[in-house]
């Protein structure tokens, strides 16, 4: 079979967010112009998996010269086919631009966005169409996997990973080659190897978009574990909200088992793996390792105290070895790279790189990934090109409902597991919300509560009560009812919940709130002892809005969004808002061309 | 007048029990079952539940116990389109809330109901993963980013 070779490779886009954003008209617009140009033997389109830059999408790619168009629009894909892949001229206006410097940048490793991250983990993402496993094996895919089968025995393969200082990336960065090492040396004719991708936390999608743009990366992983445990049987545990996610791993699966990747006697070695996938229905709480499996045995997600640990007993009561997605896309680079070039990377308790999903009031959001050790501030302004609208810095939140606040101080931080818990965060499975001065701590704490009140499964009575009774205190303050003494309570009742709950969930619950707490005091005491909200978004105590009279320009738009008729006025003339009908809801304010109209 | 009803419900298991019949009597087939089960129905009405139950040889109490626990499967018909916005964390500091209140409005209902002519069911969730276009709401298996109040009747036109 002869292969064609093309002139030019044109990188689509088709992770949710640029699909979300239309990506699938831009290749279905991209195919008909090359046709029509005559352009489709010269000129290969790529179905790619997720850049991480979900903010800038549809994001476009052609090589080989690497332009990096973003924002691309199916009306622009005639003036890419004609004028750069035709002609040869870059078209500058669909350029990416630096958010401070205004430049245009045509070539995609010297965005700031990428220029400073590392990619192990998401190496292949945006640069391999996901659904073709040859792409993978291109990359040198499959090389680790074949490497251990072949030349390594099981505990060489531990020793590597242990050797490397690779930690869970799920969250509680316990050392994955002694998790591996435990379920070896549980005795058992069976065991299982299960790839946590029930990614719940909100605030966080690396797992989804590693799953989506490099399925084949997680299989490899997985096969590894297994050999390295003596495992036959493995089970993806993923999410049911992540449609495109199942779709690409059922197809990484089938074709590796075509390759003869999974199945019997691979590479020849006597190792057998098979794989199966299973959806979620609904639990963050399965997220938790036990829960999860009970899970999968058809149960209710309900964890249950350890020890025994899975490595004991774990799926059926077999030793069962669980890592997240992550973590196990940084097991082929370990082994074919070896644990030096790994463990030359970070610092001195956590090793590598690490994903993180940067979000909230940025001007990149967009998925990350970094050295250990990186600071916050790199992340968030040189990467993340700092806050949208000038705004200015107040926290970020890391470790999503089990995380906490850090507050600017402490932006210098190098990040890792244990500095990030030193402040009374953690790393989590790495969302970042980034948080202007237009957030109110107090309703982030709520937010979190609620979240995690609402997912308690409800076995233990620390979780099941405790939140619940924590959330009403909160509900309570926001609402402008706080008493003297809830603060005093809601750390001693969060401190209780922390030492006594069963499981992660209720261990971190209080997380949130204690961290705000610790940093964010006089926010608290300021809805407490003055009943007013710092940053105007409790809406029981928020000052009605009003109209600066020297800014207005008379537009009326203010009116058409009032919801409770409470701005009067006439065209090209001045508004004025009746502060007692006013519900402080902030439409006007958000709709107003001019930026006139704030709370007073 | 009993014996046309049992016909009817014959007819009405048909397909739950061409689902079970590709499934071994085992315990951990429960929640593929009732997954496929509410894809064919839209819901997991109590005759379904019953027959799940026996086709794999559980009790129905273990079965409601399964349904009930995970916010996946639903008891009551669902519309034909179903809304989640999402009100993770990058959507509420985005303002998420908005979204979902201009939808409240708009279908006249409050999150978690249908609306009578049974072409919506709007819901809020967790966190759909896709923060970077916050705020996010999915119709069906459809992702709708960047958000406004404003955008919201358009959106639903496509679908009604």
């Amino acid at each position: 079979m002869k292969e064609t070779i093309y002139r030019s490779h044109v990188l689509v886009c088709t992770g949710t967010g640029c699909v979300s954003s239309g990506s699938k008209n831009i290749k279905m617009a991209l195919e008909d112009e090359l046709a029509a140009k005559d352009l489709s033997d010269e000129i290969k389109i790529v179905e790619t998996g997720c850049h991480g830059f979900c903010e800038k999408g549809p994001i476009m790619i052609v090589y080989p010269e690497g332009v990096f168009y973003c924002q691309v629009e199916s009306e622009d894909v005639a003036e890419i086919v004609e004028e750069h892949l035709l002609k040869g001229r870059i078209v500058d206006r669909l350029l990416f631009k630096e958010p401070f410097t205004e430049e245009n940048i045509p070539s995609y490793s010297d965005i700031d966005f990428y220029k400073k991250q590392k990619r192990i983990v998401l190496a292949n993402c945006g640069r391999i169409d996901p659904e073709d496993i040859n792409e993978y094996i291109a990359l040198g895919g499959y090389e680790a996997v074949g490497k251990a089968l072949t030349k390594m025995t099981p505990q060489e393969v531990i020793d590597e990973v242990k050797k490397a200082g690779l930690r869970g990336r799920g969250g509680g960065g316990f050392p994955t080659g002694l998790k591996w090492q435990f379920a070896r040396n549980s005795d058992s004719e069976k065991k299982y190897v299960i790839c946590n991708a029930d990614e719940g936390d909100p605030g966080a999608f690396m797992d989804r978009s590693l799953l989506e743009g490099d399925p084949h990366r997680v299989i490899e992983g997985m096969m590894t574990a297994a050999y390295a445990i003596g495992a036959d049987e493995g089970y993806v545990y993923v999410r049911a909200e992540y449609p495109l996610a199942i779709r690409r791993l059922e197809k990484a699966i089938k074709q590796a088992e075509e390759y003869g990747l999974l199945g019997e006697d691979i590479f020849g070695s006597g190792f057998n793996f098979k794989l199966h996938i299973k959806k979620g229905a609904g639990a963050f709480v399965c997220g938790e390792e036990t829960a999860l499996m009970a899970s999968i045995e058809g149960k209710r997600g309900m964890p249950r105290p350890r020890p025994p640990y899975p490595a004991v007993s774990g799926l059926w009561g077999k030793p069962t070895n669980i890592n997240n997605v992550e973590t196990l896309g940084n097991i082929p680079y370990i082994i074919k790279e070896g644990s030096e070039a790994f463990s030359s990377i970070g610092t001195e308790g956590s090793k590598g790189t690490k994903v993180f999903a940067l979000t909230g009031k940025i001007n990149n959001t967009g998925l990350v990934e970094v050295p250990m050790g990186t600071t916050l501030r790199e992340v968030i302004f040189d990467i993340g090109g700092g806050l949208q609208e000038g705004k200015k810095y107040k926290a970020v939140q890391t470790g999503g409902p089990s995380g906490g606040c850090i507050p600017e101080e402490y932006l210098d931080l190098p990040i890792d597991y244990d500095s990030l818990l030193e402040v009374g965060a953690m790393m989590g499975s790495g969302g970042m919300v980034v948080m202007d001065e237009g957030t109110c701590m107090v309703d982030v704490a709520r937010f979190f509560l609620n979240f995690t009140q609402s997912e308690s499964c409800g076995k233990c009575t620390p979780c099941r009560e405790g939140t619940k009774r924590m959330l009403e205190i909160l509900n309570r303050i926001c609402e402008g009812e706080g008493e003297e003494g809830d603060i005093e309570l809601l750390e001693d009742l969060g401190q209780h919940i922390k030492d006594t709950a069963l499981c992660g969930l209720g261990q971190t619950a209080p997380n949130p709130v204690l961290s705000t707490i610790h940093y964010f005091r006089n926010e608290y005491e300021a809805h407490i002892y003055e009943n007013k909200c710092p940053a105007g978004v409790c809406k029981e105590l928020a000052a009605a809005y009003v109209i600066d009279e020297s800014s207005c320009v008379g537009c009326g738009q203010c009116v058409k969004v009032c919801p409770v008729d409470a701005i009067s006025g006439k065209p090209k003339e001045t508004y004025v808002i009746d502060a007692e009908t006013c519900i402080s809801c902030g439409a006007c304010a958000d709709r107003c061309p001019v930026d006139a109209i704030s709370q007073g | 007048m009993a014996e046309i009803k049992e016909e009817k419900l014959e007819k009405y298991l048909t397909p739950v029990r061409k689902i079970l019949e590709r499934y071994e009597k085992k315990e951990h087939y429960l929640i593929p079952v009732l997954q496929e089960a509410q894809e064919e129905y839209g819901y997991l009405p109590e005759e379904v539940l019953k027959e799940v139950a026996s086709g794999l040889d559980l009790s129905l109490s273990q079965v409601y116990g399964v349904v009930t626990f995970y916010s996946q499967f639903h008891q009551e018909p669902r519309g034909k389109n179903i809304i989640r916005v999402c009100m993770g964390t990058a959507c509420h500091v985005r303002g998420g809330d908005k979204v979902l209140e201009a939808l409240k409005d708009e279908l006249n209902v409050d999150s978690g109901e249908t609306t009578e002519d049974l072409k919506f069911t709007l819901e809020s969730v967790a966190c759909v993963g896709a923060c970077g276009l916050a705020p996010v709401m999915m119709v069906n298996d459809n992702t709708h980013g960047r958000l406004t109040p404003e955008k919201i009747p358009e959106i639903l036109a496509k679908y009604s």
